[in-house]
């Protein structure tokens, strides 16, 4: 019975304790899966700057952690890697719906871009999109139907068919479908795709973000791969929020504000890009020219005509991924 | 119950080394096969951890686990399984006396009740948690109105260890409480002990190693728990990350020493547990087997 009781009464103090750990001065960052080494520095520099600041991180897949925050994870400001699930947290009513009016660059101070990594010395030859509908190219990315890294390839895919046989849809829908036979495996999530291509030593190629295929040829050594960048790309935005319902109650608004401040001045913009991505002052962008080369980047706008369209015709059920990953 | 001296007499403790009537060769291939198991199963994965955890050298194994966020997922870790498994022992303990001891209505509902845990897969016991306590959840505005948190904070974790973890302590003790009867309860009883004293000084003495082996495996769950546990935490560093969490993100971020180095720190717990499980029952074999029926 004293063992139940000193229990209920642990159990009691956390609750009233967890509740209190909001303060004005301390930010929750909800953040997308493989982003915390990219953020640890932001903070710290951010911290630097301002003394007394606590800013706790949290990393999960992009979409989880959307619904996560629905779920009432008390996130005061989000930096997650799909425009869409910020949408869901406009829906949910926790994201005011201008966001992207709320900061520079429709809120993406960062950005990046399906892009390839071969192994090395590119054995096949793989130069473009072209290359991957070969029949002797094994193509590696995970299931476009649970993961947001592969949307984005596969969405970028099919632009580059949509302008090389201009606009013909029969013609797209056979490249798409030749490109999915060359799969021989669909992983769930970025990281299992990384690790069929590079630790079993599956497929010719790994299309996977440019900042992600930097990290891998980091920690598994740069002699081993080569990074390939296509000639047209899609522009993948990596959306940054307050959610405002979360920082009112907490009393974090200003701050959280100038957090996301932070990212788009030229010392933050600095991290962002010696992590592999793009970012948007020229200064910067210049500085690391040489580690990002020139490519046509395409939006989800122009090519599609928005999110809500691509949502509707490609990914919705029956729609155009499911018709081509079905033939397979 | 009967004392150890007359239940040694009894039959069914005989047959335990009686009739081997297998060949020699079949008992050799039947042991091959399990020793092959064992090693591929349960050895390979044991050495693969502590290989990768050590294969940048030792000082990048202590450096991985000093860092604070696994310090502190160590911490919370130890927090959570230190509230869980003392709830679940006396829960174990009520529920295996109630069923064990007692007739009523709805006896076989309850004992279905308590093995549910391990019949649901953990990741919907988490969802159920956020289906309940969730913003958009049946008690959720009323947690908000209160400035109650329960998700995504270490309450909804120690929730989702307890739930998962519960049928281990009665599940070891309901089968050893039905064989050992009432008998010596009533006996005790009749010479005028009270209820309390009972319990302590006849019943826990009777049941104590099943409780123990019930605790040990309640602590061991409590600790390596996933699934449950990662619907319900957020995942925010140095807060609501358990080692088995920790260990995914590490992995995640290609920081495989540090994945591993965790992991390790787990699998340790899981050796040292089989380590004292052998010992008790080597110290205390006979006793066990008295008490433990079997």
């Amino acid at each position: 019975m004293k063992r139940f009781l000193l229990g209920a009464a642990a159990l009691a103090t956390l609750f009233l304790a967890s509740s209190g750990a909001w303060s004005a001065d301390r930010l929750l960052n909800a953040s997308y899966d493989v982003g915390r080494e990219l953020f640890a520095e932001v903070n710290k520099a951010f911290v630097a700057e301002h003394p007394g600041v606590t800013i706790d991180q949290s990393h999960a897949g992009s979409s989880a952690q959307a619904r996560a925050i629905a779920e009432g994870l008390g996130a005061d400001v989000v930096t997650l890697n799909q425009v869409i699930d910020v949408d869901f947290l406009v829906k949910k009513g926790l994201v005011s719906a201008d966001w992207q009016k709320d900061f520079p660059d429709n809120a993406s101070p960062f950005y990046s871009l399906p892009s390839f990594l071969v192994r090395a010395g590119n054995p096949k030859h793989i130069k473009d999109w072209n290359d991957l509908v070969r029949d002797d190219v094994q193509v590696i990315f995970p299931n476009p139907k649970t993961s947001g890294n592969a949307r984005y390839t596969y969405l970028a895919a099919t632009a580059y068919a949509k302008e090389a046989f201009k606009g013909d849809d029969a013609k797209v829908k056979e490249f798409i479908t030749k490109l999915f036979n060359n799969v021989p495996v669909f992983d769930t999530g970025g990281r299992a795709a990384t690790t069929t291509f590079v630790q079993r030593e599956i497929g010719d190629v790994l299309i996977t973000f440019e900042s992600e295929t930097r990290g891998i040829r980091k920690e598994y050594g740069n002699d081993k791969f080569e990074q390939v960048t296509p000639s047209v790309s899609l522009l993948a935005e990596f959306p940054v929020a307050i959610v405002g319902k979360v920082a009112d109650e907490h009393g974090t608004r200003d701050l959280a504000k100038t957090y996301l401040d932070f990212l788009y001045t030229p010392e933050g913009q600095d991290i962002l890009a010696r992590n592999g991505n793009r970012v948007r002052d020229a200064a910067v962008a210049a500085k690391y020219k040489d580690q990002f080369p020139d490519v046509r980047l395409l939006t989800v706008d122009d090519a599609f005509g928005g999110w809500s369209k691509v949502q509707a015709e490609h990914f919705a059920a029956g729609g155009l991924l499911e018709q081509a990953y079905g033939s397979r | 119950m009967a004392d150890p001296e007359i239940k040694s007499y009894e039959p069914h403790h005989e047959s335990q080394s009686a009739a081997v009537t297998e060949s020699r060769p079949v008992r050799i291939v039947a042991m091959a096969v399990a020793f092959a198991f064992l090693a591929i199963f349960l050895l390979m994965p044991l050495i693969v951890v502590f290989h990768e955890a050590l294969a940048k050298g030792i000082g990048a194994y202590s450096e991985a686990l000093a860092s604070s966020d696994t310090r502190s997922a160590i911490r919370l870790t130890l927090l959570v399984a230190a509230i869980s498994v003392p709830l679940n022992l006396v829960f174990g303990i009520s529920a295996a006396w109630a069923i064990a001891k007692f007739e009523f209505k709805g006896k076989a509902f309850l004992t279905t009740l308590i093995d549910l845990p391990f019949s649901v897969s953990p990741v919907i016991s988490g969802l159920v948690y956020v289906l309940l306590f969730g913003a958009q959840g049946v008690l959720g505005a009323w947690l908000k109105a209160h400035g109650v948190v329960i998700l995504f904070a270490v309450p909804g974790i120690v929730l989702a260890t307890v739930f998962v973890t519960f049928p281990f302590v009665a599940r070891e003790l309901i089968p050893l409480m039905q064989e050992q009867g009432n008998g010596d309860e009533e006996a005790a009883l009749s010479l005028g002990a009270n209820g309390w004293q009972t319990f302590w000084y006849v019943t826990l003495p009777n049941i104590k190693w099943g409780l123990l082996y019930g605790v040990l495996l309640c602590n061991a769950r409590a600790m390596g728990e996933f699934g449950a546990v990662s619907v319900v935490s957020g995942h925010i560093r140095g807060l609501t990350n358990t080692m088995p969490l920790h260990v995914e993100i590490l992995y995640n971020e290609y920081n495989a020493v540090g994945a591993f180095a965790v992991a390790s720190l787990l699998a340790g717990l899981a050796l040292v547990t089989l380590v004292l499980k052998t010992l008790l029952e080597m110290r205390y074999g006979a006793e066990i087997a008295a008490t433990r029926g079997h």
